[in-house]
């Protein structure tokens, strides 16, 4: 078989259950089409010898005849993700050189069914950001470009060296994690399929907390077949994260039967913005018209208190941060700065913190330590709680009046340049306008892709489902690609 | 609510990020951007709502009170900037 790489997750199963490829002749196409495509910056650490390890016990196992779907499968691990005796950074200079001893819930979880780790994926530093630019490897970069240019574009973040790496067949499937659209945000810059579970489906155990609140790892994959079969084998129960869900993970590959008859879609008014393309319109009536031919009733609906998402969001999550970053302070791992003579321990802290984090991390420690402080916590992080209470309720009364999933763009644009908006943070942040509000609901959401701007740029929509209802939505979301057919792919320019 | 050099000094130490007294106005008015977009938030009434404590409608679960793990001293340090005799090092704290 040719170019092993280009595979989906399922047919690379299928290939190595009928036993026409191998573990490791698939690991070996992603290694080198992986050495071909350091442009795209998108695997910052690599473990080649260690994949090829795995890729031969996988085989063995396939042999056997006792194998998961995932056993043999080539994948990428974004950064965040504590790996057992591999670099994991969160793509910061204050976690360098950090090994942990420990592998997280969810790699865990892969490895064990057999995925191959090919090495860790380029991210915004601690997950904080929206086109990969905050990385201290340097950005990863879209391997789409624009009609007849040569402009580098963002593949999105935070999770945009996942997201690259997808979309330019290094690897059939990564992991991403998703605070406020880090996940779908990149799938919809790039072409691919980017999953956000449930809050409490997937173990956060062993993942960098950015918030801890928000934060949960998915699927970013080339299908939502692929998804559906990646995405079940990362979630599931785990007594080291106490807001794990106990509940069983069902097969979300069998409930995509491709019927959505006598489905209710909600269309959400307030996601129609000022100032929104008219081709992201378009995208949007189109996906619905797509939904309600095969069988669907398209509902107008309401969640008022949208655009109140962003602002509670940047309240909430650098609260957060800031609590869960105070652990970085030069003593256990990872950095440490250069002391003067006669610096103490204070010092210490300081000085390893201003060296050690970037620029947006600095910020919005800062902004979420000014939110906590005494006089404040009422006026702007309780406010910002209740706020949230507001949101998540929007969406349970359209779920409750009878709605099974609500559809939205998935971002306001298709992708944007390299350096075009790290000058100011606020329109950074508007990225995030349709993602957001799942996070702070806990729901959820899947991107995927379902046209092309007129600069040939992948464009994705949005759908958002019911708590722990992932298989219905992996369903739905089955039944818009396979009537959108999206299957352009970036021409190699790298 | 507008945020002074002053304060964002103090925020900055209460961060412990050492921040070079050059770089305060320009770190204050970048809060002051940030937090302008927050001030959206009081535009709503939500004297009656509850603020968020759980996203999920669940309890949190209690372990088992047993011991599972330990005795891994040189893992535990094996990360450390600098660690001697089975201790993480830092400056002299106490006189």
């Amino acid at each position: 078989m040719s170019d092993l790489n280009k595979l989906t997750i399922a047919e690379a199963r299928d290939a190595l259950r009928r036993g026409e490829t191998t573990a490791v002749e698939l690991t070996n196409a992603c290694l080198s089409t992986i050495e071909d495509s350091s442009a795209l910056g998108t695997f910052v650490h690599n473990t080649p010898d260690l994949a090829l390890a795995r890729a031969e016990a996988a085989d063995q196992r396939i042999k056997s005849g006792e194998a998961p779907a995932l056993c043999g499968v080539p994948i990428g691990i974004k950064d965040l993700f504590c790996t057992e005796g591999v670099e994991s950074q969160a793509a910061s200079k204050i976690l360098s050189g950090f090994r942990p001893a420990y592998e997280s819930t969810v790699s865990a979880r892969l490895r064990d069914a057999g995925a191959v780790m090919l090495g860790k994926l380029n991210m915004d530093e601690f997950a904080m950001g929206s086109s990969n630019e905050t990385s201290v490897y340097g950005p990863a970069v879209n391997p789409w470009r624009a009609n007849g240019s040569d402009q580098n574009l963002t593949p999105g973040g935070s999770s945009g060296g996942s997201a690259a790496a997808v979309a330019a067949d290094l690897c059939l499937g990564a992991t991403g994690t998703d605070t406020g659209g880090s996940i779908r945000q990149p799938a919809a810059f790039t072409g691919t399929v980017g999953l956000k579970p449930t809050y409490g489906r997937c173990s956060r155990w062993g993942i960098v907390a950015f918030a801890s609140s928000l934060d949960q790892a998915g699927p970013m994959t080339k299908t939502v077949r692929d998804a559906a079969i990646m995405g079940a084998a990362m979630m599931g129960h785990d007594p080291k994260d106490s807001t794990s869900a106990d509940l069983p993970v069902p097969d979300f590959e069998a409930l995509l039967t491709g019927d959505i008859r006598g489905k209710t879609i909600g269309i959400p008014r307030e996601y129609r913005v000022d100032g929104m393309p008219e081709e992201i319109e378009k995208l949007w009536a189109d996906g619905a018209a797509m939904l309600k031919d095969a069988g669907a009733e398209l509902r107008d609906i309401s969640l008022p208190h949208t655009k109140y998402a962003l602002p509670a969001y940047y309240v909430i999550a650098p609260a957060e941060a800031s609590s869960n970053l105070a652990r970085y302070d030069g003593v256990r791992f990872g950095y440490r700065a250069e002391l003067s003579q006669g610096d103490g321990i204070t010092e210490l802290y300081e000085k390893t913190r201003a060296e050690g984090f970037g620029a947006e991390v600095k910020r919005r420690i800062m902004i979420g330590t000014y939110v906590l402080s005494a006089g404040f916590y009422d006026a702007y992080y309780n406010r910002a709680r209740r706020v949230r209470s507001l949101i998540k309720r929007d969406f349970e009364e359209v779920f409750a009046a009878g709605v099974d999933a609500i559809l939205t763009p998935a971002t306001p644009s298709a992708a944007f340049e390299l350096g075009k908006k790290v000058a100011d943070p606020v329109e950074m942040y508007l990225n995030d306008v349709f993602t957001v509000t799942v996070n702070l609901a806990g729901l959820p959401g899947v991107a995927l892709p379902t046209g092309l701007s007129s600069a040939g740029l992948p464009l994705g929509l949005q759908l958002i489902g019911r708590p722990f209802e992932e298989g219905d939505l992996l369903n739905t979301a089955y039944v818009l690609e396979t009537a959108a057919g999206f299957v352009a792919k970036p021409n190699k320019w790298w | 609510m507008s945020i002074d050099t002053e304060t964002a000094a103090r925020v900055a130490k209460l961060a412990r990020i050492k921040v070079d007294p050059a770089e305060l106005p320009s770190l204050a008015s970048e809060f002051n951007a940030i937090l302008g977009f927050i001030e959206q938030l009081s535009e709503l009434d939500v004297s009656d709502i509850e603020p968020m404590t759980s996203v999920a409608p669940q309890r949190l679960k209690a372990r088992v009170d047993e011991v599972t793990d330990g005795n891994q001293q040189s893992k535990v340090l094996s990360n450390a900037p600098d660690a001697r005799e089975g201790f993480f090092a830092v400056p002299k704290v106490v006189e």
